[in-house]
């Protein structure tokens, strides 16, 4: 492969992965805009989603399509459910006791599903399979091009939702002020319960592409957590920042996967032979250091 | 001044030592001044009152709780003394992890790192110099379970600068990242932690006389199996820091931790020391941390670093939201409680019709994910907080207050 073919590749792997990873971050800024909390279910309700959809598509034998739209849905009801059942108790205490409950959540819905994975991988049955073309002599997979596609349309309808829907603009008022916004007539507990909703069905999207090649497993939950990096890098309250993170944390990890290591014309072979998989949590260290509220994040000013 | 004026200067204002009083003395602090007759609660100097064990109950049931500790070592089935000293070695880093988060606030989700940042300062100091991991073969106990404190310490003092950047949940995800990349170290660093899916030896155990972490006689008095000679170290070692825990915390130190968590900025408006506060909340919590590591896997005598996962810092975050937040004794209490959920969930899943399919390992996540959403909807103050309760409505019997 030449260089120039490696680095093509490397771009789409990078891409291809940071827009999943860009949809899985979205979801956890979507309910940080409204809630203030940081949602540590995202992971587990990735990995329902994604078991949902193992399920529609191969064991009942859907389309993919529709198998993706109805594990949505099936995840959008649990995040309904873990809402309504452990966090709307605990409106009014600290968001910060609120996160727990959601690693709590994450916890007990991780290892139901668990018990539905069992000990193989469930595939998700998609359409791609290891189909790709070639640009350039570098080998583009199907799976990241859709992913990526996929990706930019649910951020251009993100937008729109909260720039010109009457229900994006009640969101963006709750955020903003809980108790100005119920002032004016927005019911908060609307809010909250949609915008958990639309975070389980963004991860399980999400999922759905995540696992595609490999299947979902009991662990694949940790990959997750690459969306932390993105978030933190774009702001937690940004949608634009999520998709600058997600993509950035994709590519830095694609940069390291292709060019760190032992290998021939790899570099920084001292820092282990899967250093990329961390590679996101140290460019989170670094940017926090220099901006601790991300990029496009909002700084909290604080009154005594 | 002659030698002879200082020796006897010296003499003047020397005080009875420890040692010189009796027992009785030592156990119920009466130094200065005298109880009056019969009423045994009426202080009559500070120092009483400022005791920790200042109430004749308190020291009485203190006494029945070590009795009962000290049998339940001797007398309990052999699985079940080792399930209780790892739930003590457990309860060691929930005691830091209270340090940092319940009394300053400061969210970590990094304890994990830490404790492996103890497991193997531990055991490479105390490893086999010949096996295939590095080992200096130093297995004299005090020497590294210290040392391994010390060095998580100063990982913990090296990361602390990161909470006066950040604040809450921005602090919580960094460290959580911090987990990852610790994972990651242990992973790659063969040589030391015997790399992934492979382990290496935890920690050996010795006092100078040959090995201790294995069953026999000690001292030729009396016959102990290698759990119950955990237990008893780990017990020492647990009462120890948690006595030094509680001291800190209601000592100038723990007000400062407290002043930190309740509002940072007006803390410091107040005059107090935020950089130099978080730090010490940090270095103290990895101490514990490393400690608590260091003890952690010698019962099972083997670590892999696949355990040293997000896991186990939620399972350290479980025991002090279970047990109580910035309360010692909930630590203790969680962190028992949670040590015995694998054993509980065992016993469970026995019990279920098997149609369910829940294995231990499930069971147990389920369970402690209820227990987390459980406790901090119905009970906040967790385990303590039913203790105190109880307490408190004993204290006014058969009175309702």
């Amino acid at each position: 492969m030449t260089e120039s073919a490696r680095f093509i590749q490397m771009l789409s792997d990078g891409l291809g992965n940071g827009a999943i990873y860009a949809l899985l971050a979205v979801g956890f800024v979507v309910i940080y805009k409204s809630t203030q909390v940081i949602s540590f279910a995202q992971p587990a309700l990735m990995v329902a989603g994604a078991v949902g959809v193992s399920y529609f598509s191969v064991t009942l034998g859907m389309p993919f399509w529709l198998s993706v739209i109805a594990g949505m849905a099936f995840a959008g009801v649990l995040g309904l459910g873990v809402e309504r059942a452990a966090l709307r108790p605990l409106v009014g205490r600290p968001p910060f006791i609120a996160a727990i409950v959601t690693l709590g959540a994450d916890v007990v819905i991780r290892n139901v599903a668990n018990r539905f994975i069992g000990a193989n991988p469930k595939q998700m049955g998609d359409p791609f399979g290891f189909e790709s073309f070639s640009v350039g002599g570098a080998n583009i997979s199907q799976r990241d091009v859709a992913a990526l596609a996929v990706g930019l349309v649910v951020f251009a309808v993100l937008f729109a939702f909260f720039k010109y829907s009457r229900l994006g603009l009640a969101m963006r008022a709750a955020a903003f002020d809980q108790e100005v916004a119920l002032a004016q007539g927005i019911n908060v507990g609307t809010v909250f319960a949609v915008s958990w909703a639309m975070a389980a069905a963004l991860a399980a999207l999400a999922g759905a592409f995540l696992f595609g090649e490999s299947g979902v497993d009991q662990l694949g939950w940790v990959k997750a957590f690459k969306a932390l990096p993105a978030i933190i890098l774009g702001g937690l309250d940004s949608v634009g920042g999520a998709l600058i993170g997600g993509l950035s944390v994709g590519l830095v990890e694609a940069l390291f996967n292709t060019y760190q290591g032992d290998g021939a014309g790899q570099f920084l072979g001292f820092l282990g032979s899967n250093f990329a998989g961390v590679s996101p949590y140290v460019l989170m260290l670094l940017v926090l250091m220099f901006r601790p509220y991300g990029l496009f994040g909002t700084p909290e000013i604080e009154r005594v | 001044m002659s030698d002879t004026n200082l020796a006897e200067k010296a003499g003047a204002t020397s005080r009875p030592g420890m040692l010189e009083r009796p027992l009785s003395r030592i156990l119920r602090p009466d130094v200065e001044g005298h109880r009056l007759r019969g009423r045994p609660d009426l202080y009559t100097a500070y120092k009483q009152d400022m005791a920790l064990l200042n109430t004749p109950a308190k020291r009485n049931w203190t006494l029945v709780l070590f009795a009962l500790v000290v049998w339940a070592g001797l007398g309990m089935p052999n699985d079940l003394v080792g399930l209780a000293a790892t739930g003590m070695a457990y309860a060691i880093g929930a005691i830091g992890m209270n340090i940092v988060t319940g009394y300053a606030g400061q969210v970590s989700l990094g304890h994990a790192f830490f404790a492996g940042i103890g497991i193997y300062t531990a055991a490479v100091l105390s490893g086999d110099p010949d096996a295939r991991v590095l080992g200096f073969g130093i297995t004299f106990a005090p020497l590294w379970i210290f040392a391994a404190g010390v060095v998580a310490a100063v990982f913990g003092a090296i990361v602390a600068p990161l909470a006066l950047r950040l604040k809450g949940l921005y602090l919580a995800i960094v460290t959580l990242g911090l987990v990852f990349m610790g994972d990651h170290i242990f992973r790659e660093w063969i040589q030391v932690t015997g790399g992934f899916g492979v382990g290496r030896p935890a920690a050996r155990v010795s006092f100078g006389f040959g090995r201790y972490d294995v069953d026999g006689e000690l001292f030729g008095l009396i016959y102990l199996t290698k759990n119950q000679r955990m237990f008893f170290l780990i017990l020492v070692t647990l009462v120890i820091l948690g006595v030094i825990g509680r001291n800190i915390a209601r000592s100038d130190l723990g007000r400062v931790f407290s002043a930190i968590r309740d509002r940072d900025v007006a803390a410091e408006v107040i005059g107090v020391d935020l950089t130099r506060g978080k730090i010490l909340a940090f270095t103290i919590s990895s101490f514990y941390a490393g400690v608590a590591g260091a003890l952690l896997f010698t019962i099972a005598g083997f670590v892999e670093p696949g355990s040293l996962s997000l896991l186990l810092s939620v399972r350290f975050l479980v025991m002090i939201l279970v047990g109580g937040v910035a309360t010692i004794s909930g630590s203790i209490m969680g962190a028992m409680f949670i040590a015995t959920l694998p054993r509980i969930s065992f016993e469970l899943a026995h019990l279920l019709p098997s149609w369910i399919g829940l294995n231990e390992q499930i069971l147990e996540g389920i369970l402690s994910g209820l227990l987390i959403i459980v406790f901090l909807i119905v009970e906040p103050r967790g385990l303590f907080g039913i203790w105190f309760r109880i307490r408190n409505y004993w204290k006014a019997w058969p009175f309702s207050y």
